[in-house]
């Protein structure tokens, strides 16, 4: 997905870490990450570990860091669009119009992180970063405990219990797709992109599935 | 044995009666070493209720919700997992320093955030979900 930007980049001291939450591990991974023929990191992450650390609630989001180790944008959609919520549900197409928008903004977006590496626009000053950080409350923490022992209990054998520490965790963190969809799709394959989500994007009415990056 | 899960790694503890055990795994499992002050790492300690220390032998349930983490045991209480604070989180964050991490790569090489100190680093997620 971020190939041809990291090999437009890559001799400007820039990297690509790309990471799979991918709960049932890389080998669900591996064939779109060989088809992405990609020469940057594509790593696997079987415990969300990363959503964990960064407070990520939906992929794709991004985060950026500079060279010194810095985060200079908070976690934020990186270059997919909501003009999806409109397609076609029969057909599972977009309209012409809303495949045209989809692809500017993404572009867009491409465009802002090739002007972050080759001008450092874009990096945002340490208050507005900060301000800008999504909370992590007690009911986060505790709904990634409850997911991480799912992942753990659905690995040894107890995917009934592992199922309802999931769906304990989901209930706990509404805004996170991530462990909705993970636990719909460790259910039965698929699930996550089935009518259930579809409802579930229906309910969001005038909020963003993926908020527009504040670029 | 019991389940240990914390935010990155797994341990493998004799336990009783919930999560009590030997100050030595409760140390190896938290970070945390018990002293007379309570449990410290660094230089910092948390004091524990005399409830929480027994011969010593650690309640490590009751120290972890004095950090304010959440704990959350499977129904057999075999296995646990010991969640981060949301207030070490948002801390963390807070200091805009990128949390470090380990991960493996597709063919299990573990590659870590920091070793690419120097370069602007683009970190994205993605799924096949």
């Amino acid at each position: 997905m971020w190939q041809s930007l990291y090999a437009e980049l890559k001799d400007k001291g820039f990297m690509v870490v790309a990471v799979a939450e991918e709960s049932r591990g890389a080998q669900h991974a591996r064939p779109w990450i060989e088809e992405a023929k990609s020469s940057y990191w594509q790593l696997i992450d079987t415990e969300h570990r990363l959503s964990d650390l960064y407070n990520l609630v939906n992929v794709p989001q991004a985060v950026w860091i500079d060279e010194q180790g810095r985060i200079v944008r908070p976690p934020e959609t990186a270059g997919s669009t909501d003009h999806f919520r409109r397609m076609d549900l029969k057909t599972r197409t977009m309209s012409p119009e809303d495949q045209a928008e989809r692809l500017a903004a993404r572009q867009a977006y491409l465009d802002a992180v090739r002007a972050w590496v080759t001008t450092g626009k874009h990096a945002l000053p340490a208050d507005a970063a900060r301000a800008a950080l999504p909370r992590v409350t007690p009911e986060i923490a505790e709904a990634r405990a409850r997911f991480r022992l799912g992942v753990w209990l659905r690995d040894n054998g107890h995917a009934t219990e592992g199922d309802r520490q999931m769906n304990a965790a989901s209930g706990l963190h509404p805004d996170s797709w991530s462990m909705w969809r993970q636990a719909a799709d460790l259910d039965e394959v698929g699930k996550a992109s089935g009518p259930e989500f579809w409802k579930r994007v229906q309910a969001l009415g005038d909020r963003p599935y993926y908020p527009p990056p504040k670029l | 044995m019991t389940v240990v899960l914390t935010p990155t790694a797994e341990y493998k503890v004799s336990t009783r009666d919930g999560l009590w055990m030997s100050a030595a795994d409760a140390e190896k499992v938290t970070g945390w070493a018990l002293k007379p002050e309570g449990m410290c790492r660094d230089e910092r300690c948390v004091p524990l209720p005399a409830s929480a220390v027994k011969g010593g032998d650690v309640d490590v349930e009751a120290f972890w919700q004095r950090l304010g983490g959440p704990v959350i045991a499977s129904r057999d209480g075999d296995a646990w997992a010991l969640g981060a604070p949301a207030d070490e989180r948002n801390a963390a964050l807070e200091g805009l320093q990128a949390p470090d991490f380990t991960l493996p790569d597709v063919d299990s090489k573990p590659r870590t955030l920091s070793e690419l100190r120097g370069k602007k680093v683009f970190l994205a997620t993605w799924a096949s979900w």
